[in-house]
């Protein structure tokens, strides 16, 4: 079956630099082993093709349900250098909770 | 020894909400105040007002918020522990107590914790061998060191803890980390060793859930954000410390906001590398150790935090100039809006271009469309109205200049049914480029003055 991350996770995004980092939470634990599965760093680089120019770093979290993800080179040289409307990727969280991935399990 | 203190956030960085530090000082108990002012290139700011006039250099607010809440900080013992010196901690205390002596109070002690600024000392710094290679990039100091705005190592939870021993009320520091304003009053009043890796790592944990106020109450909250209660009236964090390193995050009664293991979770994925190494000046915390758990209404313990031996050096804050930019925006409505905006920006680079102007970027973005989203945004079946945002950056700052010249003209010799050009032409900002490195921690000693009046 297809799911959309928005239906089963929360997320929160920053900045460090010009690398971008997204916290993508699972909302119930149950879920957590599913993110864990389907939202590999190709699948996020993918997802990110030409916003995020540099490669994505996936980090595990199972005491909080939760993947952190660093996208590098992915707001326009960062901070004060970026001409971004979204310097500090304060949305690519949200934007991340568009994919849909396509499971075995029942959910 | 106490058996717990209160310690609540009142800023999460230079800006934030003005009324928060007097409600958390007036709305409940508490023990310590911290607040959080600094960010990445702030520094470079400060550094900038301190060069025009040698008094200057911190954050102005911090004064006018410690002359609000003085006196109830006074009467119910409350202590304060805030970066907002910048780069001048003594300017700052020096402004604090001129406030003081005004209402008459006798007896008030601060700190100024200082040494962190190395801008001075670059030189001397480098023929010692110490090479400041960029720490995300590998980059030679060499590009930019005739550059550089200003330098500063992030110095942690010591000087603070000293300042606190020797008894300041008000404790004002320059480039310290944001996490160390909330675990120095855990170590001073627990009494932990320096080498319990353990509960300092619990106090970072519980540092980087308070730096950043109302993010960790329901502020920003992802999920679920609709049911957020008050956010108008939204109480800011207050971790309740325990002597074993253990902490229940919380906000005072009768706030606005939330407090629950989503919202903590949440703050606590913010701006995080590998969680398994977040270094910090007093030791390594280990993210993927802490526990949550739901143990009241808003009211949330964070328990089981692993922590690790800090490593021999401080990081290293360096910020330099590096060209000029503008943004300005105008909007365009229906019927074609989109193709309209397109038109204004190829009209516009065309005259840039017969300009002869030179930029290392312009960027194009259609607010209210995909600046955010970019190709993961579908396209809408109708659009009503787009913002057209143009920017640029060049290290020609006649080049920027005249871009802002060439923004209105467009209203009047471009597409139709345009508007929203107001309060004149974007002049050109600054650009500050962020050089992080590292420095020997035996290299460099914080300096803690504690004066009284």
């Amino acid at each position: 079956m297809k799911i959309k991350l928005e239906n089963i996770c929360h997320t929160r995004s920053g900045d460090k630099g010009d690398t971008a980092n997204i916290g993508l939470i699972a909302l119930k634990p149950e879920y957590y082993p599913i993110i864990k599965k389907y939202v590999t760093e190709e699948k996020v680089k993918k997802h990110f093709e030409g916003i995020c120019l540099g490669k994505v770093v996936r980090y595990e979290m199972p005491n909080l349900n939760a993947l952190n993800f660093l996208l590098h080179n992915s707001l326009g040289g960062g901070g004060t250098v970026s001409l971004m409307n979204d310097a500090q990727g304060k949305t690519l969280g949200s934007a991340l909770l568009r994919m849909e991935i396509e499971v075995e399990e029942q959910v | 020894m106490k058996n717990k203190i209160r310690i609540a956030s009142g800023q999460g960085f230079w800006g934030d909400l003005q009324t928060a530090p007097m409600d958390q000082v007036s709305k409940g108990p508490i023990d310590y105040l911290m607040m959080d002012f600094l960010a990445e290139v702030t520094m470079s700011i400060m550094q900038k007002q301190k060069r025009r006039n040698s008094e200057l250099g911190y954050a102005k607010d911090l004064v006018q918020i410690i002359e609000q809440i003085l006196p109830i900080c006074i009467e119910k013992n409350i202590k304060i522990i805030t970066n907002g010196g910048g780069a001048n901690p003594e300017g700052c205390r020096d402004a604090i107590f001129k406030c003081a002596n005004k209402k008459g109070y006798k007896n008030l002690k601060i700190a100024a914790v200082h040494g962190d600024d190395i801008l001075p000392n670059i030189d001397q710094l480098r023929k010692q061998g110490i090479p400041f290679t960029n720490l995300e990039n590998g980059a030679s100091f060499d590009s930019i060191g005739h550059k550089m705005l200003s330098a500063n190592v992030y110095f942690g939870a010591r000087p603070i803890v000293e300042a606190l021993k020797q008894g300041a009320q008000i404790v004002i520091t320059g480039r310290t980390t944001d996490t160390s304003l909330t675990y120095a009053p855990m170590i001073h009043e627990f009494g932990w060793s320096w080498e319990d890796w353990d509960k300092l790592a619990a106090g970072v944990v519980a540092g980087h859930i308070l730096e950043c106020g109302g993010q960790a109450t329901g502020g920003n909250f992802s999920a679920d954000w609709k049911s957020v209660p008050d956010l108008a009236h939204i109480g800011f964090p207050i971790a309740e410390a325990y002597p074993d390193g253990e902490f229940i995050v919380t906000k005072h009664e009768n706030t606005g906001g939330l407090v629950s293991v989503d919202t903590i979770t949440e703050q606590l994925m913010y701006e995080i590398g590998d969680p398994k190494n977040y270094i910090t000046p007093d030791c390594v915390a280990d993210f993927s150790s802490i526990k949550l758990e739901q143990v009241g209404n808003n009211r949330v313990r964070v328990f089981g935090v692993k922590g690790r031996p800090d490593t021999d050096t401080f990081k290293v804050s360096m910020a330099y100039a590096d060209g000029y930019t503008a943004v300005s925006t105008l909007t365009f409505t229906w019927p074609d809006a989109l193709e309209k905006a397109k038109k204004a920006d190829e009209i516009l680079r065309t005259r840039l271009a017969d300009l002869g102007l030179h930029f290392d970027e312009i960027r194009t973005e259609f607010l209210g469309l995909n600046s955010c989203h970019g190709h993961l945004a579908p396209m809408p079946d109708k659009i009503n109205e787009i913002v057209l945002r143009i920017g640029v950056r060049s290290h020609d700052h006649h080049a920027v200049e005249r871009f802002g010249k060439e923004i209105a003209p467009l209203i009047l010799t471009g597409p139709p049914s345009v508007t929203g050009f107001a309060g004149g032409r974007p002049k050109p900002s600054d650009v500050i480029a962020y050089w992080p490195s590292l420095i020997p921690k035996k290299d460099i000693n914080p300096i803690v003055t504690v004066t009284s009046i």
